[in-house]
C-alpha cells in the first residue's frame, strides 16, 4: 500500500470542495428504515433536482414504494417521542449541533432538549460532501427547518384525521398537536404509533418567516455543554476498546522521499506488530511508549530530492506557475473593460506586491483514528471534516467497496478547514489489519504540524489607476498560488483584470478556514488604502466612493460608528480598516493598534466588526465565531509563519511556532447586522478575512510605513 | 516497570507503569480518564492541566513517579456529583467554549487560580491563564467566565482537590 495513494488533495480546494457534488445512491428500502430506526414517521429532506423528477405536487406521503434516492437529511419521530435528526454534517466547535436543533425546535415545536442530533456517521446519516465552506446554514439548516415544517404538517394531519376535523383547526405546541379550541391534544408519540409513514418535502411550505422565530434567533447554549465542561465527552482522541493496540508511523526524512532499505528486526524483538507495506513503516503496541519506542528501534533510509526552503519562496512561486489551462474550471482569468488604455489615463498609477506564508491550522486535538476490522468489513472513529470522503479513501486504500466500510465521526477538537483528509484512519486500519486488534493512532503535535497540510503561500500583484477624485478606474490583480476564493473586488472598478496563477506547488497545501480570501483581502483592502492615501482622500470615504454594495456599505458604516472613526490618536497609535464579502457573508472590520517606540512591540488593542449573514439563527454562537475569528486571524496576521527547508518542517512546535494567546487579545466589540428579510448564511468563515487587512492599515497609520507581507511583524517593529 | 500507588479524585489507583511515563498518559491511556487531552507534550497549550496538591501542573511533562505522594485532581473530579464547580458552571453559562478541547485545561488551571487568588483582576487571569492556548480563539470569554465564577464567591470553597 502506498500510504499517499488516499490522501492527496487537489491544487485548489476551494473549487474542488464546492464543485464535487456526487449524488449519492440511497441504498435503504423503506422496510429496512423502519427496522432500524423503529416504527413511527420519517421525513426525508431529497436534494432539489431529485425532487423535481420524482414528485408531481399533491400529497407525497409515501406508503409501498422505495426511499428516493439524493436524500440530504432526515428526521424520524418515534413511537417514544423520541425525536432524531440524521445529517452528514458534522460538529466540529463551530456549534451546528446546537444551531441545527434550534432549526427543528422551531419548526417542530418541541424543546431543543428533545432532538437528538445524528452526524457524520457514514452508516446512519445520509451522504455529504463534508462540513466546509460555510454551507451548512445556507443549507442544512433550511433543509431541516423544512424537513421539521414537514413533519408537523403530517402530524396535525394525523391528528385532524382522528377526530375528524379541519387540519386548520389545530395547531403544534410543545410536543403535543391541539385544538385551537384548548379541548383536545394528543402528544405526537401516540400520532405515531404502530405507524410506518415516510414523507418527503413538499415543493413549497411556507417555512417560519425570521421575524417571528421564537427558538431560532435568540442565544442558545451548547446543546451537550455539559459533557464539555465536566470532560465527559469523548473526543476521536479519546476512543478506546477493551483490546486496543496503540499505532505508531516511522515517517520519512523528509517530503517525497522514498524508502531506500528498512531493517525491521530490533522492533520485532519488542513483541509488536510490525507493518512494512511499500513507503508505509508502522507499529501497533499495548501501549503507546511501547509502539514509540519500538518504531524509534526501526532503521529506515530514506532518499529524496532537493526541495525549496521559505526563504526563496516567492521567486519559486513565480517560476513555477502551471499557465495555460484553466485547471480547475472555476474561471481562473476574469477581464472587463480595457485595463491598459484606464491604466494610461489615470491621474495616478500605483503597483505593488503583496506576500502570504504557509500556515499551519493547529487544532488543538491533533488527527487521530480507531480503526477495528471485522472480516473484510471497517469501522474507524475518526476526526474530519469530511467522513464520507475518508470512507471513500479507506475503500480505495484497501481495495474493498465504500459499503463495507464505516466512518464515524464523534464531535472533535476543531479543524479550520485542515481535517478533510484521512490519514490517521488510513494508517490505523493498515496496522489494525496487520494486528487483527482495533488499533488507535494519534498524531503528535509535531506529525500535525509536518505530514498534514497548510494554507497556501501566495504572492499577490496590484497595478491599479485612480483619478483625482478618488474615483478607482483601473484594477489588475495577480494571485499566484494562494488561491481564487475572494478575488474578485467588490469595489464599482469599471475596468479590471483578474488573473489566478495555478503553482507547482513546494508544499501539501489544502483549505483554511476562510481560504484564500484572507490573501486576497488583505492585499485588495491594502492596497485601496494605499491608494485612498496617494489622492489623499480618507479610506472610509474613499471606500465608500467606490462602492455601491449596500450590505457592505451598511457593515463599513455600522462598524466606523462603533469604532467611532475619525478620532484622535495618541503617539504610537494607528487606526486601520478592512472588510469585504465572502460565503455571502458581509463583514467590516476595524483595528486599532499601538507600537512601542522603544521596543517595536506592536499590539492589537481593540478590534470592532460588523457583520452581516442575513437573518441571525443564533446570536450568541455568531458572537463567538465572529470573536473567534478576529482571535485567529490576528496569528496570521502578525506572527505565524511555517519555515522550512528541503522538506523538512523547521519549525513543528508549539514552543516554536506562536499562536495568539490570552496576552495578545485585544478588546473585541462586534456588530451583528440582522437582516430577517434575508436568507440565513454560515458565519466560520467570512468575520475572519477584514482583520489582517484592519491592522496592516493601522500599523501603517501609526508607523508610516507600508507592511505588504504576512505575518506583518514576527518579531515587532524596530522603531522608526 | 513498577508499581505506581496514585490518589486521583481522592480515590486510590494502583498502576504497573514505567515511573518515567507522563502522568498524561497514565491518566488518559491507564485509567480512562480522558478528561485531560494531549496537545503538545512539551507544556506549551495547557490541554491537560491537572491540580497537583491544588496547583495547576501540566501533566504531559509531569513524571507519574514524582506524584506518588500527592493528590491528583483532574476534571472528572471537580464536580462533586451532579453539582458542577462554580469554574464549570460559569464556562457552560457564558458559553466559554467552541469545540471544547482546551476546555478541561483551561477550567483546571482557573480553578488553581482561584484558589490563590479569589478575585483576580483581568490582568491577574492574562497573566494566569497565558500557557492554556484556545485555538477557536474563546479567550475574551474565558476571562469573563472565570470573573464570573469568582464573582459567584463559591470559586474557593466548592473547589476540591488537596489544597494545603
Amino acid at each position: 500500500m502506498n500510504p499517499k495513494s488516499g490522501v492527496e488533495i487537489p491544487i485548489e480546494p476551494e473549487r474542488y470542495e464546492l464543485r464535487a457534488a456526487a449524488p449519492y445512491r440511497f441504498d435503504l428500502d423503506r422496510r429496512e428504515f423502519f427496522k432500524f430506526l423503529g416504527a413511527g414517521l420519517v421525513v426525508v429532506s431529497v436534494l432539489k433536482t431529485a425532487v423535481v423528477s420524482q414528485e408531481s405536487g399533491g400529497n407525497r406521503q409515501r406508503r409501498g414504494e422505495s426511499i428516493p434516492n439524493d436524500i440530504d437529511a432526515w428526521l424520524h419521530i418515534g413511537e417514544n417521542g423520541k425525536i432524531t435528526v440524521y445529517t452528514g454534517k458534522v460538529e466540529v466547535g463551530q456549534n451546528i449541533r446546537t444551531s441545527l436543533s434550534q432549526a427543528v425546535s422551531e419548526e417542530l415545536h418541541v424543546p431543543v432538549e428533545r432532538i437528538e442530533m445524528v452526524m457524520g456517521d457514514t452508516q446512519l446519516t445520509p451522504f455529504d460532501m463534508g462540513t466546509f465552506g460555510s454551507r451548512t446554514t445556507p443549507t442544512m439548516n433550511l433543509q431541516l427547518r423544512k424537513v421539521a415544517s414537514a413533519a408537523r404538517d403530517v402530524l396535525i394531519g394525523l391528528a385532524a384525521k382522528q377526530w375528524n376535523i379541519n387540519p386548520q383547526e389545530l395547531i403544534a405546541v410543545d410536543g403535543k398537536i391541539k385544538e385551537h379550541s384548548g379541548e383536545r391534544s394528543v402528544e405526537y408519540a401516540a400520532l405515531v404509533k404502530g405507524q410506518q409513514l415516510t414523507q418527503t418535502l413538499p415543493e413549497e411550505d411556507p417555512l417560519i418567516p425570521a421575524a417571528e422565530w421564537k427558538v431560532a434567533g435568540r442565544p442558545a447554549a451548547k446543546v451537550d455543554g455539559i459533557d464539555f465542561v465536566t470532560g465527559r465527552h469523548r473526543y476521536p482522541s479519546d476512543q478506546k476498546f477493551p483490546d486496543m493496540l496503540y499505532g505508531k508511523v516511522v515517517r520519512p526524512s523528509a517530503f517525497e522521499a522514498t524508502l531506500v532499505s528498512v531493517n525491521t528486526q530490533k522492533a520485532e524483538q519488542r513483541g509488536v506488530t510490525v507493518v512494512h507495506d511499500g513507503n508505509f513503516i508502522g507499529v501497533a503496541a499495548a501501549n503507546s511508549q511501547l509502539a514509540s519506542s519500538a518504531a524509534a528501534a526501526i532503521r529506515a533510509e530514506w532518499k529524496a530530492d532537493s526541495q525549496p526552503s521559505n526563504k526563496d519562496l516567492f521567486d519559486y512561486l513565480r517560476k513555477n506557475v502551471v499557465e495555460g489551462k484553466d485547471v480547475t474550471g472555476d474561471g481562473d482569468r476574469f477581464d472587463t473593460g480595457s485595463v491598459d488604455e484606464a491604466m494610461k489615463s489615470a491621474d495616478h498609477r500605483l503597483q505593488q506586491t503583496y506576500t502570504v506564508q504557509y500556515i499551519a491550522h493547529v487544532p488543538l486535538e491533533p488527527r487521530a483514528a480507531v480503526a477495528k476490522w471485522d472480516g473484510d468489513r471497517l469501522t474507524v472513529w475518526t476526526g474530519t471534516q469530511r467522513p464520507f470522503g475518508v470512507r471513500g479513501q479507506l475503500a480505495e486504500a484497501f481495495h474493498i467497496p465504500e459499503e463495507n466500510v464505516r466512518v464515524l465521526m464523534p464531535d472533535m477538537g476543531s479543524g479550520y478547514g485542515g481535517k478533510h483528509t484521512g490519514e490517521t484512519a488510513i494508517e490505523a486500519a493498515r496496522l489494525a489489519r496487520a494486528a487483527k486488534r482495533p488499533v488507535k493512532v494519534v498524531w503528535t503535535r509535531e506529525e500535525e504540524f509536518t505530514w498534514a497540510y497548510f494554507r497556501p503561500a501566495g504572492v499577490i500583484d496590484v497595478s491599479s489607476g485612480v483619478k483625482n477624485d478618488g474615483t478607482i478606474t483601473a484594477w489588475e490583480f495577480h494571485n499566484y498560488n494562494s488561491g481564487s476564493a475572494g478575488i474578485r473586488p467588490y469595489y464599482d472598478i469599471p475596468n479590471q483584470r483578474i488573473v489566478f496563477h495555478a503553482v507547482k506547488t513546494p508544499l501539501r497545501q489544502g483549505s483554511y478556514r476562510a481560504l484564500a480570501s484572507t490573501a486576497n483581502h488583505f492585499a485588495r483592502e491594502s492596497h485601496i488604502d494605499e491608494l485612498a492615501h496617494t489622492v489623499k482622500m480618507d479610506p472610509l470615504e474613499f471606500r465608500l466612493k467606490n462602492l455601491k454594495n449596500e450590505r457592505l456599505r451598511a457593515v463599513f458604516e455600522a462598524a466606523a460608528k462603533q469604532f467611532d472613526w475619525g478620532k484622535s490618536k495618541n503617539a504610537g497609535q494607528g487606526y486601520g480598516m478592512g472588510g469585504g464579502y465572502e460565503k455571502l457573508g458581509n463583514i467590516a472590520t476595524f483595528a486599532e493598534v499601538h507600537v512601542d517606540g522603544k521596543s517595536g512591540e506592536v499590539k492589537v488593542d481593540r478590534v470592532v466588526s460588523a457583520f452581516e449573514c442575513g437573518a441571525i439563527v443564533n446570536p450568541d454562537g455568531l458572537r463567538n465565531q465572529i470573536e473567534g475569528s478576529n482571535v485567529q486571524g490576528l496569528g496570521g496576521a502578525l506572527f505565524e509563519a511555517i519555515e522550512f527547508s528541503n522538506g523538512r518542517i523547521l519549525n513543528g512546535r508549539l514552543s516554536q511556532y506562536r499562536v495568539p494567546r490570552f496576552s495578545d487579545l485585544p478588546v473585541i466589540e462586534t456588530v451583528l447586522l440582522d437582516r430577517k428579510d434575508i436568507p440565513s448564511v454560515g458565519a466560520g468563515e467570512c468575520p475572519m478575512i477584514g482583520l489582517a487587512p484592519a491592522i496592516a492599515n493601522a500599523l501603517f497609520d501609526a508607523t508610516g510605513t507600508r507592511l505588504r507581507a504576512l505575518p506583518l511583524a514576527p518579531n515587532g517593529l524596530k522603531s522608526s | 516497570m513498577a508499581k505506581i500507588r496514585l490518589a486521583i479524585n481522592q480515590k486510590p489507583y494502583s498502576v504497573d507503569v514505567d515511573p518515567q511515563t507522563s502522568l498524561l498518559t497514565v491518566l488518559r491511556e491507564y485509567l480512562d480518564l480522558t478528561g485531560s487531552k494531549y496537545g503538545c507534550a512539551e507544556g506549551q497549550c495547557g490541554a491537560c492541566t491537572v491540580l497537583i496538591d491544588g496547583k495547576a501542573q501540566r501533566s504531559c511533562v509531569t513524571r507519574v513517579g514524582a506524584v506518588e505522594q500527592k493528590q491528583v485532581t483532574t476534571i472528572e473530579g471537580l464536580a462533586e456529583g451532579d453539582q458542577l464547580h462554580a469554574v464549570q458552571r460559569a464556562f457552560l453559562d457564558l458559553g466559554a467554549l467552541q469545540c471544547g478541547y482546551c476546555t478541561s485545561g483551561m477550567i483546571m488551571s482557573a480553578v488553581a487560580l482561584l484558589k490563590k487568588n479569589s478575585s483576580p483582576s483581568e490582568s491577574d487571569i492574562v497573566e494566569f491563564m497565558d500557557g492554556n492556548i484556545c485555538r477557536c480563539g474563546t479567550y475574551a470569554r474565558i476571562v469573563s467566565a472565570i470573573q464570573k465564577a469568582a464573582n459567584s464567591g463559591s470559586a474557593a470553597s466548592s473547589a476540591k482537590g488537596g489544597s494545603r
